[in-house]
Order: structure tokens, then sequence, then C-alpha cells
């Protein structure tokens, strides 16, 4: 809710920096509302009551719901992949480096920031809707009357479920990649089955596995909580839970890439 | 003997949406069995004043009591516990648009603490709570394929399948025809006097207070019948909330001297 002095100015045209000065604090709140929802549902996980069979459903509804746009994600970026980097590596006589380079980009970037991304779009702005229509005909309100906690209930299942399947989705992803990576490097581009699977294996270290690994617990937290946040802020009838679906999925998005950012620094030694 | 603490309590409870005043200085008391209508306009403020009662929002100034303990300081975790004794019945039902009839009613007894109850003990219960409603056949179908009048009979047993003592209605009549009004008027009547619950109506129809304040429900007959008749008249009070202030607080026959021209309105006799 905006401070009655910000609405005031707002409606009479309004001093720039005066609106300024409250479009920064409603901000801040924004962020420290996030921050606070995001404790919460994270202390929940070692909280009673525990809701397995919702975070059973939320891991069917997320996991096995996403994999076919996952696994389409992962074979059209690994075949592009192959493609961009055949006619580059030429350049240089080293096509045979075209699997390292394949598995290279998707372990470490292009898988992890992919599938959160289809993720995001999928699951953010479904958490958002579902959670948003909840909100404004007062099932989160009923939730609350009838003695259960909305954020034990909605958020921390969807948050555990995301946790689980994001890296399983992304694992997938980086697979099938690499093999739409084999499928052009093999029937297009005419290079050794041999020689692509050993290159692609052989230059992977531990290492990259780690650092692709890391990047999608990370996504979840984003995928997960942006959308359970937008959803329960959600104000004003359907348009509302509209406003809130689109804000999720450009927030998480907006999230995952600066996120990849941080953790890539981190992993990048410099 | 010492009396009860009230099941609820209002005092001196202010609550403000940035400058405009909700509800200013309401006080008012409910024991348990009796009854609370309160009428008013749209916007009046009593939908705020139930949601206020179950602690979903907090006043700016005053203190709310249930069952004698103070609800204004304690923690959400600590309201949970609280709320499961408060059974409540929304405008719009609110009920679970996912579950099926017998989901939503089961839910109270599925979600608490200690887990769910076995589940033959647990259909009984959702039976038994949707035979009092008179909805058993409906018990597999979706919110989406009833009718207003059938949801909020839904809302009213999810309302009381976990017996409460006391229980709350936000306009449960509003939209309705009148007979499917007075269908749900029965109900909440025979929910008051068979299980002696503490009842708060929010309404805009003092057709609905005069029942409540005039008539009782007959569990030989089933029937609804004049108050006077056999005894066992439970205490209906009247409050008249108008831009958040309460204007009237008193019985029936108060409220139908006033000649105010706000409470005048909501006291004239009922056709």
């Amino acid at each position: 809710m905006l401070p009655s002095e910000f609405k005031a100015e707002v409606a009479r045209g309004g001093n720039g920096l005066y609106s300024l000065e409250f479009e920064l604090k409603r901000m801040v709140l924004a962020v420290q509302e996030f921050m606070v929802m995001s404790g919460r549902a994270i202390a929940n996980i070692f909280r009673r009551p525990h809701y397995w069979s919702d975070v059973l459903a939320q891991m069917d509804i997320i996991g096995v719901g996403s994999f076919p746009i996952v696994a389409l994600t992962g074979f059209f970026s690994g075949a592009v992949l192959a493609l961009q980097m055949y006619d580059t590596l030429a350049t240089f006589g080293a096509t045979a480096k075209t699997g390292t380079m394949v598995s290279a980009s998707l372990v470490l970037q292009m898988g992890p920031v992919l599938t959160a991304l289809m993720v995001a779009g999928r699951n953010s702005a479904g958490i958002a809707s579902e959670l948003g229509s909840m909100t404004v005909t007062e099932q989160i309100d009923a939730m609350r009357a009838l003695g259960t906690d909305p954020l034990k209930k909605l958020v921390t299942p969807r948050l555990l479920a995301t946790v689980v399947v994001l890296p399983l989705l992304t694992i997938i992803a980086d697979l099938v990649g690499v093999c739409g990576g084999f499928v052009i490097s093999y029937f297009v581009m005419r290079l050794s089955a041999t020689q692509y699977w050993t290159s692609t294996y052989r230059d992977l270290a531990l290492e990259d596995v780690a650092h692709g690994l890391t990047k999608p617990f990370a996504f979840a937290f984003a995928v997960a909580l942006v959308g359970c946040y937008y959803g329960l802020r959600t104000r004003g009838g359907t348009q509302g839970v509209g406003r809130s679906t689109t804000q999720a999925v450009v927030a998480a998005s907006i999230l995952i890439l600066a996120l990849n950012l941080l953790i890539t620094k981190i992993f990048v030694r410099t | 003997m010492a009396m009860p603490p009230p099941a609820l309590e209002f005092s001196n409870v202010t609550l403000i949406f940035d400058d405009v005043v909700a509800l200013d200085n309401v006080s008012f008391r409910v024991y348990p069995g009796d009854s609370l209508v309160v009428l008013g306009v749209a916007g009046s403020g009593k939908s705020v004043m139930l949601k206020l009662s179950l602690g979903l929002l907090r006043p700016d100034a005053g203190e709310i009591y249930l069952f004698g303990e103070q609800i204004t300081s304690i923690g959400e975790q600590e309201l949970f516990a609280i709320r499961r004794r408060v059974g409540m019945v929304f405008q719009e039902s609110a009920l679970f648009d996912s579950l099926t009839v017998a989901e939503n009613v089961g839910y109270p007894l599925v979600n608490q603490p200690g887990g769910p109850p076995p589940d033959e003990v647990l259909e009984e219960c959702v039976r038994e709570a949707l035979r009092f409603v008179e909805l058993e056949p409906a018990i597999d179908k979706l919110p989406s394929e009833l009718s207003g009048g059938m949801r909020r009979r839904v809302a009213i047993a999810r309302a009381i399948v976990s017996q409460p003592p006391l229980v709350l209605y936000d306009s449960p009549t509003a939209g309705l025809d009148p007979i499917t009004a007075h269908t749900i008027m029965t109900l909440v009547l025979k929910e008051r006097d068979t299980a002696n619950v503490a009842s708060v109506l929010v309404t805009h129809r003092l057709q609905n207070g005069h029942l409540l304040a005039n008539f009782r429900y007959d569990p030989a007959s089933a029937e609804v019948m004049p108050a006077g008749q056999n005894g066992g008249r439970s205490q209906t009070r009247f409050l008249v909330l108008q831009k958040g202030r309460v204007v009237f607080d008193g019985d029936q026959q108060e409220l139908s001297r006033q000649q105010g021209s706000y409470v005048g309105k909501f006291a004239m006799k009922p056709r």
C-alpha cells in the first residue's frame, strides 16, 4: 500500500523528486517484504507440519511438466552451438574441439541459464497466477482463518520442489544439448563420433560440473520465491493477477541473469 | 457462578488504512451461545471487523480478545492455533476451487498440527457436516459445479466441521434469492441452537437479524419456530456501523425505537 502523501502527490501531477523518493522507498519495502517471506519459507523447511504430498505434487508439475520444453531447449541450444563453434574452430583448424566447446558452453552457462529461464517462464508465471487468483478470491485469507500458514502450505513446498527438480532438469538439458551438438557434428559437419564424445568427456573438469550445478540451486530460489511473492501480493482482481504474472516472469528472469553473473564471477578466477 | 470470558471482545479498536478510518474506537463483547448482528451499509467496516476478529488484520489501536486471550500483540504462528477454534464463512465463500467439496470441508481436519485423523473418521466428520447443510450428495463435486447458495452451504459446513465455539458469518445471504437466503439463515440458527456456539453475523438485511433475535431452531421438529415457545432463547445484540463508528449498540427493541436517519433505516420492520 502506498503512503497517502505519495498518492496525493501522484494525483496532482507530482514533484518529480518527491515521487522518486517514494518510488525508491517502495522498492526498498518490496525487497524487504521479499526477504522476510523468503526467510520464513526457508525456516519452514525445518518446522512441522511438513506437507510432503504438496512437495511431490509440485515436483510433478514443475519437474515432469517442464521436461519437454527443457529437453527441446537443450537440444536446439547444443545443435546451434555446434554449428556456430564448428565454423569458428575451422578457422584455426581445431574442429576436433567442437565437442569440448559445446559441452563447456552448455554445462557452464547455457544449460543452467536457459533451463532456469524456461522454467521461470513456465512456473514463476504459473505460481504467481495460481497464488494471485487465490489471493483475490480470499482463499489465502480462508487458509489463514482455518489455521494453516500459507507460507508453509504453499510457498515452502514450491521452493523445495524447485530446488530439487531444477538441477535435475539442468542435467537433462545439458545431456540432451550435448546430444544435439553431436547430431550436427556427426550428420552435418561429418566429424568422427569418437572424436566428438572423447573431447566432450575428457575436457570437462569436475570443477566445471560443480560450477554448472551450483547455478540451478541458486536459480531455483529465484524461480519459486519470486513467483510466490508476486502471487501473494496480488491486488485488483483478474487484472491484478495478469499484472503479477508478468511481473513475476520479468523479475525472475532478471534475477537469474544477475545471479548467473555473480556466480560466474565467484568461480572464474581472473 | 463466575461468568465465562467472552468468546470475542473488541476494546476500543481502531484501524486506519492510509488516511481512511476503517474502524473507529469500536468496543463490544459476544458471550458463548450469544449472537451479535452487525448492520451497516457497504464500506462501513463490517467485513474488516471480522478480519480483525481472526487476526487477519491488525488494529492500529485497541485490543481484541478471543476466548479471553489477547490476540492483538501475539505472533502469526500462535494465532494459527487460536484461529482453529473459530469458524469463518466468507462473503464469497472462499472455497478452494481446486479441491472437491469433501476436501474443502475436510480441510480444517486434515491440516491440523497433529496430522489428519484416520480416513474413516475424516469421512464420517465430513459427511456429518455435509448432512448438516443438506449437501451430502454433492460430496464429490468441485466448487465450480455448485450454485451460489450451495457454495455458501459448503462454506458453512467447512466452518463448523471442527465444531468451533465461535462462528463468524460475513454477509452469508448477500446476492442470494429470498428462499436460498432463508435456507442459509436456518443453518445459522441450527448451528447456534444445536451446538450452542457464539455467532457474529455481518449483514445489511435486518430480516436476518430479526430471525436470529426472535426465532430458534427446534431439533425435534427440524423447524424454525418463534423463540418464545419452549424457551431456549439466546441473547442477540445489534451493532450498527457507519463509516467505521458504532452508531448503535443494543437489542432489537432498542433498535426498533431508533428514529435517527441512518439507524432508523435499518430499524424499519421487515415485511
